[in-house]
């Protein structure tokens, strides 16, 4: 089947996804644009991967299209499968909530939810130095994202940019409840302008942070308020909207 | 769909996303056998059995009274290769993947019923995989007719009874299973009965998926 008429269907393991042949050459030299980039990149997302043929279709879920920057026809985009799952594969760039496990000298272990610990650098962190060592204990809590994560090498976590600024990553402060939900509810909550934490935040004001590893770490005042927001975040993956707007409005009454 | 009797499926249902614990869950109903299956994954592994280049598959089946015996370790092994033909394990090196199935009731088909959880709960927990596969039992009567997915009467009075495990890209045959004799002929008339079946159970798990996803 074409790509393009399965943009927003359920698609299979096993389907072919068939690309549009490539566009007009000629087309390209006549244009005097500064378009650096080759036009009719494709960028293959998650749950796809490429064969001969076009696209073959590795996990099952709703196929979405992005259009490339330049408004191009189909020819450029990215295509990637939302799929809903619960365990996490490191990916290069996350930003994840980690346990310290261990500390083996220099390097802390943390276990990010993956199959294979992650390390993380007593230096990567700011303002660190040798002689400035950061006070993290097994058990700790700790924001931040991967530098090395791919199938063949253990994971590195460092809770820097590439500027050395920490912005928002280190360890997470004490108190607060840390619990687990679906990748897929972590997405919904990372998009821009949420409407569960709009609605949430108008309710009691708190602490949160999403890990990409489908960890949430929640802090309000009380144990009560703290305890009822992660019951509300735990039931949204069940939940309509219609249902949540009940929920809040119930305890907003109270 | 018609129950028993010629050349169609008992009428079968599946849950998926039922356990809170595993990574992955289904379960399958087909007529009066029905199968749970739940899969952990990718997960650390102990040194021993870890492989360089691919993840370690492992599956475990429990039956529904008594301790696993032979019976369930040789179907452990067809399983554990169907599900290795399909998983593309070489995107999570060094990791382990468990299958558990667990059996709850049996009606007959009964290793059909664990090759379609098995299937239904690699795609519920989102490992990669290359294609999609199903189980189909026929059973060959003293005559020679062809019933497929049999129940546990028809099966004690069948002749053979064959099992197939099909992929969903072309057909093929990944895994086959067989119990008492059978000529080549009946067995190909047999793989041929099943081939057709199988798109039944295919366009099965794409409703079973659409309906998942329509509800988010």
């Amino acid at each position: 089947a074409a790509a393009e008429e399965c943009v927003g269907q359920v698609v299979l393991p096993g389907d072919v996804l068939l690309l549009p042949a490539h566009p007009d050459e000629d087309a390209e030299r006549l244009r005097l644009s500064a378009g650096a980039a080759p036009r009719g990149r494709l960028l293959c997302g998650p749950g796809l991967r490429r064969c001969e043929a076009g696209l073959l279709v590795t996990k099952c879920g709703l196929l979405r299209h992005r259009q490339a920057g330049g408004g191009a026809a189909a020819a450029g985009g990215a295509y990637w499968v939302d799929s809903q799952q619960k365990r996490y594969v490191p990916v290069k760039g996350d930003h994840v909530i980690g346990i310290v496990t261990a500390k083996a000298g220099d390097l802390f272990k943390l276990d990010v939810g993956g199959s294979e610990q992650a390390s993380l650098s007593y230096l990567a962190f700011e303002g660190a130095t040798k002689r400035n060592r950061p006070n993290v204990q097994v058990g700790d809590l700790i924001y931040g994202q991967f530098l090395v994560a791919n199938k063949d090498m253990e994971p590195e976590m460092v809770c820097i940019d590439s500027s050395g600024r920490s912005s928002g990553m280190g360890i997470i402060g004490q108190d607060g409840f840390l619990f687990k939900v679906s990748l897929g509810l972590i997405r919904k909550l990372l998009a821009p302008k949420c409407e569960i934490i709009q609605e949430l935040s108008q309710l009691y004001p708190f602490e949160l942070v999403l890990g990409m590893n489908g960890r949430i770490w929640v802090k309000a005042k009380t144990v009560q308020q703290t305890l009822i927001i992660v019951n509300i975040l735990e039931a949204c993956e069940y939940m309509t909207a219609e249902q949540r707007k009940q929920a809040l409005a119930k305890l907003s009454g109270n | 769909m018609a129950a028993g009797g010629g050349c169609s499926l008992r009428p079968f249902s599946c849950e998926q996303g039922l356990l809170s614990r595993p990574d992955g869950s289904a379960a399958f109903v087909q007529g009066a056998t029905s199968v749970l299956a739940g899969l952990y994954g990718p997960a650390e592994v102990k040194g021993s059995r870890e492989l360089p280049d691919r993840a370690a598959l492992e599956v475990l089946l429990r039956p529904k009274v008594g301790l696993p015996g032979v019976t369930e370790r040789s179907r452990e092994q067809l399983l554990r290769g169907t599900c290795e033909a399909v998983v593309l394990g070489g995107l999570h090196p060094r990791s382990a993947i468990t299958l558990v199935l667990q059996v709850l009731s049996d009606g007959g088909s009964l290793l059909s019923c664990c090759l379609n959880a098995a299937c239904l709960v690699l795609l519920d927990s989102g490992l990669p995989l290359s294609a999609l596969f199903c189980g189909v039992t026929c059973a060959l009567g003293p005559d020679g007719t062809v019933v497929l997915d049999p129940t546990t009467r028809q099966e004690q009075d069948a002749r053979a009874v064959l099992t197939f495990a099909i992929d969903s890209v072309e057909r093929k045959v990944l895994a086959a299973s067989s119990k008492g004799s059978c000529s080549a002929e009946e067995m190909q008339q047999c793989l041929a009965a099943a081939q057709r079946a199988a798109g039944a159970v295919f366009q099965f798990y794409r409703d079973c998926v659409r309906r998942k996803y329509s509800k988010s």
